[in-house]
């Protein structure tokens, strides 16, 4: 399926941001929290791609960088073929409509001096110059769309529950026939009945409006359940990114095959005679990055090398790509060629080639 | 809550202006409603007064001076024979005027500047330490150098009481809209990192709409507070510095000059002490309650409750 032609909508390219560290008494530039750190990957479209990882591994600001909701600090983002990386706010304005955002916490994100209409009518405000009753008529259209009565449109976010907020919140993302959305953790924060719901109008959408997806969360479940491809992440960078199938079955990174065995099995017989990967120790601070691979740290496989240079983000098989030594000496075997082919590490990040 | 669209029954109502809703909360509030109808009773007593009650303020009646309280004279008279209540009607409304106008410009420059400085970071530290200067600043030495400086151009320009009228609001708005400045600052800055701002971001909404729909509507209620105290500090202000002789002219009533005058008087006729001062705090806690109830109206997480 992966040979079929298909159209790439987003191209991330080398993505990275860093938070500078102000500290002392001057207030002088003491160091960078690399919260995402040259990153790539392309969606096709109509695909979603899964996003996961743990806490404060950079999911979220990699999602909201791609939307260019920070001013990021190196690389490219080409969205629809149109790159926006550098883009200035004119331009960015003028693309937005086509890229959307569902938020994590739904209270949060509507603002709860407004009503539902106004809160689902804002993006028709800025992007269109429809009448008045033609903007009530696309906003209960798209009530109905995410499944909210219509009577509910003058009511404020504080008298809705946590799943309704997320209608609402999907709602205004739908508002402008968005192409791209990125749905950062948009279950995170609700009931686990209600995921199924939501993560439900979300397939239903997609389908129904030709969608594509970045969908970040650290439920691997429900990543499997929604995903078409899956990019894991570990401290700000893609360890691997496969074909959903080819990822829960076959994990190449020593991170994603210990992520992975941390889901648990329904089965308590397979349960209690699977084998768990435990990874010792903590995640190391962002803003001090091990030498060499990320994951040196924690990895129950670790080599020398891998304290010393890091791995190339490479295709190891077709369509199944990963950032690991491992399979460098296996390529290497295969190819005949020397494994220390690394001279300068810094322009072999995460190359996609 | 359900997948499907619900089947409509009823009518839909259409979205409803937003004011009704917030009059509607507004109606439930008894006090705000009570210090609002007073504070109408005192706006039309002043506007409209004068009127209905024709006793020139400044007409010299030297028998009738220091009378009580009579038919002819309700409120009694002063120690030249003026009628007090055509005195407090006619001062009533400089005082008003002076609260009302000061509290606004005092708001204006106080929202205004706390906004930018919360919202753009890079203004935060030159508004902030322009703030701190004018707290800094001795308020009375300063209206009086003020007061020296400009009083005979305003007076030339807009006549003697319009000039004094503009030096008064001017003084006091530019000298009491640091704190208002400093809340609404704090308050700025916790809510641009809410995600509702991200999210209207992610939408494009440019930044003066950004301030305009989101973040000023959240920071309404301090607003609303300080705007409160603020018409009573002006109203006292006033009062102060007519009390020193640098307010309006010494013949022309307004309430601070009626308890400035009166004081004289305290021990043989005390309740020439107790009109002006009854009509200051009354108008100041009667646009306290207003105000309280009007930023529970506002607020639509308490409204209906």
């Amino acid at each position: 399926m992966f040979d079929a032609p298909r159209r790439k909508l987003v191209e991330v390219n080398g993505l990275k941001m860093y938070f500078p560290i102000h500290g002392g008494i001057l207030r002088r530039r003491l160091g960078e929290v690399r919260a995402v750190d040259d990153v790539s990957f392309d969606i096709y479209e109509g695909e979603t791609l899964g996003l996961v990882g743990e806490s404060g591994c950079g999911k979220s600001t990699c999602g909201r960088a791609v939307l260019r909701l920070y001013d990021i600090t190196e690389g490219s983002i080409r969205i629809d073929g149109e790159e926006i990386g550098d883009a200035g706010y004119k331009l960015l304005r003028a693309r937005r409509p086509k890229m959307q955002m569902v938020f994590q916490d739904p209270q949060a994100s509507l603002n709860p001096r407004m009503t539902v209409a106004r809160i689902i009518g804002e993006p028709l405000d800025e992007h269109t110059a429809l009448s008045k009753p033609e903007k009530l008529d696309r906003i209960y259209e798209l009530m109905d769309a995410v499944g909210l009565n219509r009577n509910f449109a003058n009511r404020y976010p504080h008298e809705f529950s946590g799943g309704q907020r997320q209608r609402i919140g999907i709602a205004r993302a739908l508002a402008l026939n968005p192409k791209f959305i990125v749905c950062d953790e948009p279950i995170a924060a609700l009931d686990v009945s209600i995921q199924a719901q939501v993560v439900n109008l979300l397939e239903d959408l997609q389908s129904k409006f030709g969608l594509t997806y970045l969908f970040i969360s650290h439920d691997l479940s429900m990543v499997r359940h929604i995903a078409t491809r899956v990019a894991v992440m570990y401290l700000g960078k893609v360890v691997e990114l496969a074909p959903r199938d080819a990822l829960y079955g076959a994990p190449m990174h020593p991170y994603t095959q210990a992520l992975l065995s941390a889901v648990p099995e329904p089965d308590p017989n397979i349960e209690t005679r699977r084998e768990h990967i435990i990874l010792k120790g903590d995640v190391p601070s962002p803003a001090n990055p091990p030498k060499g691979c990320n994951f040196s740290t924690r990895c129950p496989q670790v080599m020398d090398i891998c304290r010393q240079i890091d791995p190339e983000f490479r295709e190891v098989v077709p369509g199944h790509y990963a950032a690991c030594h491992l399979h460098d000496i296996q390529q290497t075997r295969t190819a005949g060629e020397p494994a220390a082919q690394e001279v300068s590490p810094s322009d072999q990040q995460g190359e996609v080639t | 809550m359900t997948d499907m669209p619900v089947e409509e029954t009823e009518i839909i109502r259409p979205p409803r202006n937003q004011w009704l809703d917030v009059w509607d909360q507004f109606k439930t509030h008894k006090g705000a409603l009570m210090g609002a109808a007073f504070f109408v009773f005192i706006l039309l007593a002043v506007t409209i007064g004068p009127l209905i009650w024709t006793i020139d303020p400044t007409y010299i009646d030297i028998r009738a001076r220091n009378q009580g309280p009579s038919l002819g004279h309700p409120f009694g008279t002063d120690q030249l024979g003026r009628d007090t209540l055509a005195r407090m009607l006619s001062g009533g409304q400089v005082s008003v005027a002076v609260g009302v106008a000061a509290m606004a410009l005092s708001l204006v420059v106080g929202t205004f500047i706390g906004v930018l400085a919360g919202y753009f970071r890079r203004l935060d530290g030159i508004l902030m330490r322009l703030t701190d200067l004018f707290l800094a600043l001795p308020l009375l030495p300063l209206l009086l150098v003020i007061i020296m400086l400009f009083r005979d151009a305003l007076r030339s320009a807009f006549g003697p009481e319009g000039g004094i009228f503009i030096l008064i609001v001017g003084v006091i708005g530019i000298t009491s809209w640091m704190q208002t400045a400093r809340i609404v600052r704090g308050d700025v800055l916790a809510l641009k990192e809410r995600e509702f701002v991200l999210a209207a971001r992610s939408i494009g909404t440019p930044s003066h709409r950004m301030i305009t729909r989101h973040v000023l509507p959240n920071v309404l209620s301090p607003i609303m507070v300080s705007a409160t105290l603020g018409i009573a500090n002006a109203i006292i202000t006033e009062s102060a510095l007519s009390f020193l002789g640098l307010g309006f002219p010494s013949d022309f009533p307004t309430w601070g000059r009626l308890l400035f005058d009166s004081t004289d008087y305290l021990q043989q006729y005390p309740e020439r002490v107790i009109w002006p001062g009854l009509a200051i705090s009354l108008t100041v806690l009667s646009v306290n309650y207003m105000g309280d109830g009007l930023r529970d109206a506002l607020d639509p997480r308490i409204r209906g409750r």
